[in-house]
């Protein structure tokens, strides 16, 4: 405040009065105003209260979540669903460390966020303050970028810039950690808007090289056997539409990744369904066996490779990526095209490659769907967790926004609730966090308040996290939360049984809350259902109603998830296929 | 193999303790590194020495550099026409006794010898690395008290014979 005070005596003295004296905080409101934000996500304290001051007096709307991990969760949700950046701000030190986990998470999910922490006065940085995290060297190898701010005027450039690297080429999250001296001194620019960018170093390419375009059209051309694996650079890149277009006017397969779902409608004749670990055996096969593997904004990630030694032996891959260090990373790669995968898709289309005679192959890879579909099989009264999903794919018409945990519950969505588009799946791919699933539903449904929004979680998961039933009541939002309770902490379960003896160490949960009760407590319907057939009663009720509603659904605990590839094998070594 | 890498990087706060730990997360191991300004203000240079198993570690490494907003040229310089240079500050115990024979063998390295006392000289060697290296083997016989050198720092020469290797990403 002292530093406030005497910048205003200096300009005083100086004869002229300041029309309106801003403070580093009311910069930052209008910098988020003047890069469109329309929500954000957040907690309070100590290190922020300027910059909560300035939010009292000119508000952005504000989510307060009960956990920063919550927040920032959220804020993936909402980013993933909306398409645009999410906004997170948490206080220095604890605040900061609790985010830690969530931008992890948008780092390997390629998320476009934008997190703002507080940090203590510069002139103790480096003291051990109270609250003081160095979260700039934190976060360092989690983000795509990060800055600490060091003076006020730099401000609005560097949260300019922090937008921009978050949302373009491939998304990420962006740290800017501003110092609480900052938010308090005075602004001494006439400008707050900036006009351009000055980022040298940073020049993602978009536009495909049109030679290497022409070369996967004579590839495509010549292959008998071609294959496209779908990720979720396409959505990222917003070119669902442009890829459907492209994958129909050729007749060319498609498989998804985990996070690519949604790209190509689950029921389309020409989708194989996901492939990797939990993937379906044709999609696993059709990659053993292609001759040309067109990767379209993928990884090449283990989960769903396999052992790399076994994968895709046959084929001679293409790899069209945004980011050219993911090219060549995992696979060798015999077509390498760095573009954004919208504009690789139209460039593909001008050539008009037309459909290619694979009729062969589509027969095959037909047969082989028929004779090995995703199955299961109810041996007891116990409702089965894949005949829940499936319950909700019918009551919700097979078009809610779908958010998951992480577990076994997770692979059973991504294979069986059939997404028909890549706006309606949102789940934590590469970082695989626990906790996630709740809040993400939450930020999913602020960023479409009018889709019916489900979130299934595992009875594990959702104690994670589930804080967040405060906030939930509080919006009133009308997320519907499934819990496939098997009492225990299924996949680790799942592993232990496979490949430890059945030694179930620390997996099981016998002892529980009563989760209708816990949800009572927050005032949010709560509902417990054990067989099918109350529970297509009650979804019946509960998905017709504009309240958020917590259904407890108790599943048979012995049930696993496949077919897999178990780690370290081959994606042709699947096990638990049934024919 | 070992690869010299140079960058040339915005001087932000914070972009050598990024480029290392980008180095460390991706398990590189680096030999040397060292850091200065360039004749552009505002404008550091880095040369690496590290060790790659192969072609495909050595293209994830500088893909990844370049993948950093502060950095703004990566070159592998290896293969190139270079000229490299490290300086190395070496205490060695010289006794009366032995002082002119490490005089002779000072001499032909062109180093020099910038302090001395009663039983201990300090000799400063500049040349590129291996030359270092041979100069400190010389030396070690008489004993080596204190020796610290501070990494290759290198220019691409003016006149390059051959073109170099191209990376497979356009
Ligand atoms: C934060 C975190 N901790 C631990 C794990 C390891 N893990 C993966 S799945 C799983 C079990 C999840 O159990 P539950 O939430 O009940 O879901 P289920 O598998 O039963 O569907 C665990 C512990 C993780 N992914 N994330």
């Amino acid at each position: 405040m002292s530093v406030n005070v005497k910048h205003q005596e200096a300009q005083m003295i100086g004869g002229e009065l300041p029309k309106e004296k801003l403070q580093g905080s009311d910069v930052f409101i209008q910098s988020l105003q003047n890069e469109g934000v329309e929500m954000i996500f957040g907690y309070p304290g100590g290190a922020v209260l300027p910059i909560y001051d300035a939010l009292y007096k000119n508000p952005i709307p504000h989510i307060l979540a009960r956990h920063e991990q919550g927040a920032i969760h959220a804020a993936e949700g909402y980013a993933r669903v909306s398409g645009k950046t999410g906004v997170v701000i948490a206080t220095s030190g604890p605040g900061a460390t609790n985010l830690v986990t969530g931008i992890a998470d948008a780092m390997m999910d390629s998320l476009p966020l934008v997190v703002f922490t507080g940090q203590v006065a510069s002139a103790v940085i480096g003291t051990d303050a109270f609250q003081e995290a160095d979260i700039v060297g934190i976060t360092q190898p989690i983000t795509k970028h990060n800055y600490q701010v060091k003076k006020v005027e730099d401000l609005p450039r560097i949260i300019h810039e922090a937008f921009h690297i978050a949302s373009t080429g491939r998304p990420g999250p962006v740290l800017v950690d501003i110092p609480k001296n900052i938010s308090n001194e005075v602004f001494t620019k006439s400008e707050i808007k900036v006009k351009d960018l000055n980022l040298p170093g940073y020049q993602p390419t978009t536009s495909p090289n049109f030679l290497q375009i022409q070369k996967v059209a004579q590839a495509l051309q010549k292959a008998q056997k071609p294959l496209i694996l779908a990720g979720a650079g396409i959505l990222h890149g917003k070119a669902s539409k442009e890829f459907v277009e492209f994958v129909e006017a050729t007749g060319v397969p498609v498989t998804n990744t985990l996070l690519g779902l949604g790209t190509i409608p689950g029921d389309h004749p020409q989708f194989l369904g996901m492939a990797g670990m939990h993937g379906t055996y044709t999609a696993n096969m059709a990659i053993c066996e292609a001759d040309l593997l067109i990767n379209i904004g993928a990884r090449f990630d283990d989960r769903l490779t396999g052992n790399l030694e076994h994968f895709a032996p046959n084929a001679s891959v293409v790899h069209i990526d945004i980011d050219p260090a993911e090219i060549g990373k995992n696979v060798e790669t015999a077509i390498p095209i760095v573009a954004d995968a919208k504009e690789a898709l139209q460039a593909l289309q001008k050539l008009e490659i037309g459909q290619l005679s694979i009729d062969k192959w589509n027969k095959h890879l037909n047969e082989m769907k028929e004779n090995y579909p995703l199955q299961y099989k109810r041996k007891s009264e116990k409702m089965l967790p894949q005949e829940v999903i499936e319950l909700v794919h019918r009551h919700t018409k097979g078009d809610a926004v779908v958010t998951t945990d992480v577990g076994q519950h997770q692979m059973w969505a991504a294979q069986f609730y059939r997404f028909n588009d890549a706006d309606n799946w949102v789940t934590s791919g590469g970082l695989g966090t626990m906790g996630f699933g709740f809040p993400a539903a939450i930020g999913a449904q602020m960023a479409k308040p009018d889709k019916t929004v489900v979130s299934f979680t595992g009875d594990g998961g959702f104690q994670m996290t589930l804080q967040e039933l405060s906030l939930l009541q509080e919006s009133q939002l009308p997320v519907k939360i499934i819990i496939l309770n098997n009492q225990c902490l299924g996949m680790v379960r799942q592993w232990q049984q496979t490949f430890y003896e059945e030694r179930y160490s620390e997996s099981l949960l016998p002892s529980q809350p009563d989760f209708v009760k816990l949800a009572e407590a927050y005032d949010i319907e709560g509902y417990k259902v054990e067989n099918y057939e109350d529970a297509d009663k009650l979804f019946e009720k509960v998905f017709s109603s504009n309240r958020p509603a917590l259904i407890d659904c108790r599943v048979e605990q012995m049930e696993n998830v496949y077919p897999m590839v178990a780690p370290g094998k081959g994606l042709h070594e699947m096990i638990g296929v049934k024919g | 193999m070992k690869r010299v890498i140079t960058t040339t990087v915005i001087n932000q706060s914070g972009v050598l303790n990024r480029v290392t730990g980008l180095l460390m997360k991706r398990q590189f191991n680096i030999e040397s590194i060292t850091v200065g300004h360039t004749e552009q203000a505002g404008i550091s240079k880095m040369t690496f020495v590290v060790h790659v198993e192969d072609q495909r570690k050595l293209e994830q490494l500088l893909k990844q550099l370049q993948k950093q907003i502060d950095v703004l040229k990566v070159n592998d310089i290896t293969d190139k026409a270079i000229v490299t240079r490290e300086l190395a500050l070496i205490k060695v115990l010289s006794p009366p006794g032995v002082r002119s024979e490490i005089t002779s063998i000072i001499e032909p390295f062109r180093a020099t010898v910038i302090d001395m006392s009663k039983n201990v000289i300090t000799v400063q060697v500049t040349g590129d690395p291996e030359k270092i290296e041979a100069f400190i083997d010389l030396l070690r016989p008489y004993g080596i008290k204190e020796l610290t050198r501070t990494g290759a720092t290198a220019f691409v020469r003016e006149n390059q014979k051959a073109p170099a290797q191209q990376l497979s990403i356009l």
